[in-house]
């Protein structure tokens, strides 16, 4: 009994603290537990939850995406700019192939021609970024008919009185869920992360399964863009800054490594809605917004400790 | 490693040639420099090399303690929002204790939190790469609940003088950067921590069973690498004459890829100052000689990510031929 409940604590003490937290927030905040603020919460996670999903194919096969922040960027400007040329359906696949461009050019660099993944998404961050730059001119963009457009419906939306941000982004997390789990694709993608060598020895091709991560990263950043886009009506030239960097916070947080194969979908959603939530409980406890971060710096260290320390059965490497 | 070393009867030809693609950042900068001289009358002239010099020191402070880093085979992501503190602290402190010990604590700051990334480096076995994504997230949170959401102002603008020395045309900044570089390169070449920093990055498991205390070691070389970043933070607030709580954000990105580009490696066990000097100075060529050029501020983001790419694919390159 001792052992189990030691084992519990082992495998699931993030769960539980994050629980107690919970709680302590409910006890001092009314607000915090209606249902109401927890589909906000959830709303507000979509976006960085969309695309934690792709970027988990990516951290599986051990490889790191900086790039998705700029091209969140990059994609929103796009969606909304394009909304105004070509309507709503055009301007949503035209974001969505040119995810899926940059993705497959990430997937290029890493997977066949084999640079380090930080420094090619870092490239690709800069160059993003400077795409934006050139794309928008350098001005904010606007949907300029927002009152009579149908976009809005995947950030302002409802469907069965749940938002559809958060549906859209509990049905794809389900559908990367099953990939992984289920399709030889998922399987690759945990064995070239969790032993390159011995998955191209097994006759995998190390050099797709990458390539194929990126751009499904690239394809779920798209997605978030179109949330995003239609959830503000218009796009700011920094739009998507630092999120690259709240989304990886929020991949490690849920326990997948970084070293690749080993990590899940299901944890990334945690990861992720845990951020959110704390994020949100510490706002209505009424800290600054700035003491989030903080708490997340401790929350981060302490998680990955815990679970590096389960792993290797002690504490201290 | 190299083409050169390899070959014990090379003509000097072959030896010229070996250098210069073990140094293929120097031939870039003094390829960037040529074109940028040829296209802009106000490139070559005393005193924009100057300010080259100075814009480029205080993201090449930050470099050298990234390079003593990543030698070892970690990264250190914290180092913009470490800056931001210790500038932060260096300003917000003067009302209460006079200019020479708020620069002091700021200095600390940035050992302190270099100790503390470091430290929790070598206790928990992370990786480098959370340790401080995590502290560039929370750092920047103590910053702002330090100084709130406004710049804090210098009481007495003589503080702004303090750098304002020249030396001809270059400033005290950018010597104190060259002085830095110079005083690592020498730890890193002659003294015994430099030697065990190339050994623990090249093999961390034979450097342990050498003997090398690599834990104490790692906490050593992020705690300069938090220390050097206060002294960009304090440089950085003399110039300014305030301290913005953003100050410094993606500098660890500029920092990372003024490395990279010197043909120092993420992985490990490879690279030195003079190539982040290199690596800096080209980084620093190339946003001046763009922006002389009157090209738009997305031509330099553009320029730097394909810059970079071109630089891993160069070194692969290179790499590859040297190890056969």
């Amino acid at each position: 009994m001792g052992q189990t409940i030691n084992g519990l604590l082992r495998r699931h003490g993030l769960i539980l603290a994050f629980l107690v937290f919970l709680g302590g927030v409910a006890l001092n905040a009314e607000a915090f537990l209606t249902p109401g603020n927890i589909l906000d919460v959830l709303r507000q996670v979509s976006i960085t939850g969309m695309m934690a999903l792709g970027v988990t194919f990516v951290v599986l096969t051990g490889r790191l995406d900086l790039s998705v922040g700029s091209m969140l960027t990059l994609l929103t400007v796009i969606v909304v700019d394009q909304h105004n040329i070509v309507g709503p359906f055009p301007a949503i696949v035209m974001t969505l192939l040119a995810g899926l461009a940059v993705g497959a050019i990430n997937g290029l660099l890493v997977g066949f021609v084999k640079l380090n993944a930080l420094i090619v998404t870092l490239a690709m961050l800069s160059f993003l970024q400077g795409l934006v730059l050139f794309y928008s001119g350098g001005s904010n963009v606007n949907v300029s008919n927002a009152q009579d457009t149908w976009f809005g419906v995947f950030g302002r939306g409802d469907f069965l009185g749940l938002p559809v941000p958060v549906v859209l982004f509990f049905v794809s997390a389900v559908i990367a869920g099953l990939v992984l789990q289920f399709t030889t694709f998922g399987r690759r993608v945990y064995g070239v992360g969790g032993n390159e060598t011995a998955s191209i020895f097994s006759g995998i091709d190390a050099r797709w399964t990458v390539f194929w991560a990126y751009v499904v990263s690239g394809l779920t950043t798209g997605v978030a863009a179109v949330i995003m886009g239609s959830r503000v009506m218009g796009a700011q030239n920094t739009i998507g800054q630092g999120y690259e960097l709240t989304v990886l916070a929020g991949v490690i947080l849920g326990g997948t490594s970084l070293l690749g194969g080993s990590g899940s979908i299901w944890r990334t959603v945690i990861g992720i809605s845990m951020l959110g939530f704390i994020q949100n409980g510490l706002l209505l406890l009424g800290f600054p917004y700035y003491v989030q971060w903080l708490v997340t710096w401790a929350v981060i260290i302490i998680a990955v400790w815990i679970d590096l320390g389960a792993k290797r059965g002690r504490i201290f490497a | 490693m190299s083409l050169a070393t390899n070959n014990q009867a090379a003509t000097p030809l072959q030896s010229v040639l070996g250098w210069l693609l073990r140094n293929h950042i120097w031939v870039f900068l003094a390829l960037t420099v040529i074109v940028f001289s040829v296209s802009s009358p106000y490139f070559l002239t005393v005193n924009n090399i100057g300010n080259i010099l100075t814009q480029g020191a205080f993201i090449g402070i930050l470099a050298i303690g990234m390079t003593l880093v990543m030698i070892d085979g970690e990264i250190d992501l914290s180092v913009g929002a470490i800056l931001a503190l210790a500038s932060a602290l260096a300003i917000g402190l003067q009302d209460h204790m006079g200019v020479w010990p708020a620069v002091f604590l700021g200095l600390m700051s940035g050992a302190a939190l270099g100790f503390v990334n470091g430290t929790l480096v070598a206790l928990s076995g992370m990786h480098s790469f959370i340790v401080t994504l995590g502290g560039l997230i929370g750092i920047r949170g103590l910053v702002f609940v330090y100084s709130g959401e406004n710049a804090l102002m210098v009481p007495d603008f003589s503080y702004t003088e303090i750098p304002e020395i020249y030396f001809g045309p270059i400033s005290l900044t950018a010597i104190l950067f060259f002085a830095l570089a110079l005083f690592f390169q020498w730890v890193l070449s002659s003294t015994r921590h430099g030697r065990e920093t190339y050994a623990v990055g090249d093999n961390i498991e034979a450097a342990h069973d050498a003997g090398i205390n690599v834990k104490r070691h790692k906490i050593i070389n992020f705690t300069i690498c938090g220390t050097l970043a206060a002294v960009c933070g304090i440089l950085l607030s003399m110039r300014l004459g305030t301290a913005e709580p953003n100050a410094g954000k993606i500098w660890e990105l500029w920092t990372i890829i003024a490395v990279v580009l010197g043909g120092t490696r993420l992985q490990g066990g490879f690279g030195s100052m003079w190539m982040t000097i290199g690596g800096v100075l080209t980084l620093a060529v190339l946003r001046n000689g763009l922006r002389l050029l009157n090209t738009p501020n997305y031509v330099e983001l553009m320029v730097m990510g394909g810059v970079l790419v071109m630089a891993l694919v160069l070194d692969k390159l290179l790499n590859q031929k040297g190890d056969t």
